[in-house]
């Protein structure tokens, strides 16, 4: 399980968070990925990032179907917390409470943070 | 789980995330971490409605480090380095929340 917790752009960790799931979907690893806090907004729709002079990486959370990658996990306090609803979100997802949300990390092999 | 967490309550979130979510197993606060842990302090409540899901250590040379060992939190365990070897051990799995 990958759990992002930091907002796309500021800094480098979601873009690195998202090459290390492809990678891992690469070795046909069983992965799950989860949205908490600021790392919700790596989800947001819409995003456009032409005068920033930065890649959107954005649209490659939608590919991630093609590379078995279907665990997607956001926490409901952390959408909330920002004015977010699920329509806000560029994939479909599984929206947890904070609750469901430990017992779910309680079961994994592995998390990674970030 | 064992839940790691390594920044000051005061400039990063993660320790907020942890009492949030993290509904059993351990906390150990390292590193900037450890100022949760002390007494007075505006985490000190939040830690301590923690407490009974979640076991809470902190990791002794940093409490050290940073003057304030005299002053950690009832409930809260000091542990040293084999301590934390020890706790990552006893775990299934753990979490560094960065």
């Amino acid at each position: 399980m990958f759990v992002n917790r930091k907002a796309p752009y500021g800094t480098v960790y979601a873009l690195e968070s998202l090459e290390v799931v492809l990678i891992s979907a690469a070795f046909e690893q069983d992965v799950s990925v989860v949205f908490v806090d600021d790392g919700v907004y790596q989800l947001k729709k819409g995003q456009q990032t032409k005068a920033i002079e930065t890649k959107n990486f954005s649209p490659t959370y939608r590919a991630l179907e093609g590379y078995d990658v279907e665990k997607l996990y956001v926490e409901r306090e952390s959408l909330a917390a920002r004015g977010l609803t699920e329509i806000d979100l560029i994939v479909d997802v599984t929206v947890l409470g904070a609750i469901e949300l430990g017992k779910l990390m309680d079961e994994q092999d592995v998390v990674l943070s970030c | 789980m064992l839940h790691i967490v390594n920044k000051s309550p005061y400039e990063r979130n993660a320790l907020d995330a942890v009492l949030r979510i993290a509904q059993s197993g351990s906390l150990l606060l390292i590193e900037d971490g450890v100022y949760a842990a002390t007494r007075g302090s505006t985490a000190e409540a939040r830690l301590a409605a923690a407490m009974p899901r979640l076991k809470v250590y902190a990791l002794l040379p940093d409490l050290e480090a940073r003057a304030i060992a005299d002053r950690v939190i009832a409930g809260v365990t000091p542990i040293d380095y084999g301590g934390f070897v020890d706790l990552v051990a006893a775990h299934r799995n753990c979490q560094s929340w960065l």
